[in-house]
């Protein structure tokens, strides 16, 4: 491990967000739908020096591993993440996150008159074009903002 | 055409929009021989929203095939009042009739519709989405007074929430046509239509001045600015009556341009544009019926 993790606690068993976006950290638990209530251990280190970043987010969640819809949308707003599985104090599992092709529930359409808004039962769909993502069903292009529009 | 349903424009490829028209073309030439064509075939007309003139062009476009038409009457008596979602609406109708045509007023409706249902769904208009089968039909009356290539187009008025506007936009990128569109700064294309003509690698313009563009035209293409977009009436009346034309204005034309609109028109074309030789908005209200014929026939072909 590398000196600048020792700023923040190491976990038995759970997952490392690494390398997120400086100022991405909060976000990230948002996608992961945590805020305390559910009783996990989490600690979060924020513009800690990086090589690669400048400046990151670093995520800790104890006993709890990533589903791939979280993974997806983690993607989009910490596109250079790391996600690391620990197991007994050890890295068992590190791989990039990769963009996904569209991203299914977790984001909300910002549309206010899309048919997504409107109570019906289906789940959000958003297509992941350029350098943002696509509404499935109203087309609308959120690109700037996407935290601002997780559904959780 | 190679899909089951019309939701949006940008799924139209030149040989789609081509065949349609050609369709269209025969069935013009000669409706009686199409008129037993779809008989024993029922269309559910689904009108969220309140629309006579394509609800009619589809009524009568239907009957003109054999076919019979239901509809929902009106929103207030239907069961929508009541807080069914669309959803269960369509699955409802689709047990009685064999295709559906759905005007809603929320974006993306008709993408919703499609999911849940295995008959053709027809998009007449979501919100400020998209209006695929009035595109045929614009489509059609600018084949027939100019042919679909080497043209210069100009889109002019609500480019923001024109759902015309936005499935003309796209298909016409299927054809070699500058795109020029004309509209007031809080009324230009939605960013998601920009998106598709750009990656569609459309030649477009965008200008605030008609006259900028006027005499290159071979189509004026005039939608309605409405009201209600606008926050304060004063700022209403100052915008839009820099986007009427009357025959004054075109006096700056070529004089081959055809001027179309989509109708139902308030004031943006003056009534002695009617007259002009550049007029042909009735002659496109019209095509929709041979034009949705076509479509219908269509798409109710595929289903079988
Ligand atoms: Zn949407």
């Amino acid at each position: 491990m590398s000196d600048h993790e020792l700023r923040v606690s190491k976990i038995r068993d759970g997952t490392v967000i690494d390398h997120v976006e400086g100022g991405q950290a909060l976000n990230v638990l948002a996608i992961l739908g945590i805020d305390g209530s559910e009783g996990l251990g989490v600690s979060i280190g924020m513009n800690v020096p990086s090589d690669r970043l400048g400046r990151k987010d670093v995520v800790k969640v104890e006993g709890r591993e990533l589903s791939s819809s979280e993974v997806d949308v983690l993607s989009l707003i910490a596109p250079e993440a790391t996600i690391n599985i620990i197991r007994e104090f050890e890295v068992v599992e590190k791989n990039r996150v990769v963009r996904p092709e569209q991203v299914a529930g977790v984001l909300s359409c910002p549309n206010r008159n899309c048919i997504t808004n409107a109570g019906e039962p289906v789940e959000t769909e958003f297509a992941v074009v350029g350098n943002g993502v696509r509404c499935g069903y109203c087309s609308t292009i959120i690109r700037d903002d996407l935290a601002d529009h997780i559904d959780v | 055409m190679r899909q089951d349903h019309l939701i949006t424009a940008t799924q139209l490829s030149r040989d789609d929009i081509e065949a349609v028209l050609d369709r269209a073309r025969e069935i013009a030439a000669d409706p009686a021989a199409f008129t037993d064509r779809h008989a024993d075939t029922v269309l559910a007309l689904c009108f969220f929203e309140p629309s006579t003139r394509t609800k009619m062009s589809f009524d009568t476009a239907a009957k003109r095939l054999g076919a019979n038409t239901i509809d929902m009457g009106t929103v207030e008596s239907s069961s929508v009042t009541k807080g069914e979602s669309l959803a269960d609406t369509v699955r409802v109708i689709e047990g009685y009739a064999d295709a559906i045509v759905l005007r809603h007023p929320s974006e993306g409706a008709a993408t919703l519709a499609a999911e849940f249902v295995d008959v053709p769904v027809i998009n007449a208009g979501d919100g400020a989405g998209q209006h695929p089968s009035q595109t045929l039909l614009d489509l059609y009356t600018v084949r027939e007074n100019h042919g679909l290539d080497g043209l210069t187009v100009g889109i002019m008025g609500d480019l923001k929430y024109g759902r015309t506007v936005h499935s003309l936009a796209a298909a016409l990128t299927n054809f070699e046509v500058n795109q020029h569109f004309i509209s007031p700064e809080s009324l230009k294309l939605p960013r998601s239509v920009r998106f598709d003509l750009h990656e569609a690698g459309a030649q477009l313009r965008e200008h605030t001045d008609l006259e900028d563009v006027l005499p290159e035209l071979d189509v004026l293409y005039v939608t309605r600015i409405q009201k209600e977009r606008f926050p304060d009436e004063n700022e209403y009346h100052r915008v839009a009556g820099q986007y009427r034309i009357d025959a004054e204005t075109l006096a700056a034309a070529r004089e081959e341009l055809t001027v179309m609109h989509p109708l139902p028109r308030v004031d943006e074309i003056a009534a002695d544009v009617d007259a002009s030789g550049h007029a042909r908005y009735f002659e496109q209200a019209h095509n929709g019926v041979p034009v949705r014929m076509a479509l219908l026939d269509t798409l109710l072909q595929g289903a079988q």
